[in-house]
């Protein structure tokens, strides 16, 4: 199972804006939805998750790979990738902050195994619900500037 | 993709997951809290705002009885379906300019309970929504239908019947 979610978070990276735009399709389970329903906006926002920001890295994708094979220490991971000890520390922990890698210090070897493949489901989720509530309030705001406009107009009989 | 002084200047919508079956999100408006509230309580204004175009979905009809106990009924309609789907449930408390509280039924007895606090601040309205789940393993079932705030539930729902 760890294998599959590193699969699908290394495959998706490239496209991952456009995947969050599709997604949307997904969360109403329906065919493709009428061009321009979905905004750049809505991709630009989604590239602000701490998740996208750590898979925007060769290195680190490869190291959600490598982990999705087995476990391994910082100092292996180094090796594998042919860095230092402190590079590696910092790619895993952003990889960590995202929550895509658990560390657990045995000794004086840190182990990194991924994250429960959850929650990056789980992120990508809380961002299409996000996107929903930021679509309905940016329209709200129209509302609201109407209603505004409307009572300064018609006068301050309420007062 | 250069972000004008417009999208600047636009509030922030954050939505996190708190705890193990809570939902909560945020976004302020500059406008006094009586004014959101309105734009939350009439049917006329809501429709204009609650389906959201880059959605795809249409808002048919809102019937809502804005009084603590009082129910609501919202059909909506997509593109993908002939059939409207229904949304409804209970307001369990309105006051207003403040606090909006009701039910989600149409997804069945595991469906949230929608807080909506009003928090006026130097004529700026700080607006924090918390759906709150039954349980952490209706939140986790939500999440894992990939359903977002009821429209997936409802179209899957659709899909399912009409599959079967």
């Amino acid at each position: 199972m760890p294998s599959r979610g590193a699969r699908r978070v290394s495959q998706s990276v490239g496209s991952r804006a456009a995947d969050a735009a599709c997604d949307e399709t997904d969360a109403v389970a329906l065919a493709a939805p009428p061009p321009g329903c979905y905004t750049l906006n809505q991709m630009v926002q989604y590239s602000r998750s701490p998740a996208f920001a750590a898979l925007a890295d060769a290195t680190r994708r490869g190291v959600l790979e490598q982990l999705g094979r087995c476990d391994a220490s910082i100092s292996a991971l180094a090796e594998t990738f042919h860095m230092t000890l402190t590079g590696m520390k910092k790619h895993v922990g952003l990889l960590e902050e995202a929550g895509l890698v658990v560390t657990q210090k045995v000794g004086r070897v840190r182990t990194c195994r991924l994250g429960a493949s959850r929650l990056d489901e789980e992120a990508a989720w809380i961002e299409r619900y996000r996107l929903l509530w930021a679509a309905r309030f940016d329209a709200l705001d129209t509302v609201i500037a109407d209603l505004k406009a409307r009572e300064k107009k018609h006068g301050r009989r309420k007062r | 993709m250069a972000a004008g002084k417009d999208d600047a200047a636009r509030p922030v919508t954050t939505a996190e997951r708190a705890g193990d079956r809570e939902l909560v999100v945020t976004r302020r408006f500059n406008a006094p809290a009586a004014l959101v509230f309105k734009a939350w309580t009439t049917p006329q204004l809501l429709m204009q705002w609650w389906a959201p175009k880059s959605f795809c979905v249409t808002f048919i009809s809102c019937d809502a009885d804005y009084r603590t106990g009082g129910s609501y009924r919202f059909m909506m309609g997509h593109p993908s379906s002939d059939q409207p789907m229904a949304f409804f449930g209970k307001f369990l408390d309105v006051t207003p300019p403040s606090r909006l509280v009701w039910t989600n039924e149409e997804g069945g007895p595991d469906g949230a309970v929608t807080t909506v606090t009003f928090e006026e601040q130097d004529g700026q309205t700080l607006v924090v929504l918390r759906d709150l789940y039954p349980t952490r393993e209706a939140l986790d079932a939500a999440i894992a239908s990939g359903a977002t705030s009821g429209f997936g539930e409802q179209f899957a729902q659709l899909d399912a019947v009409l599959a079967g």
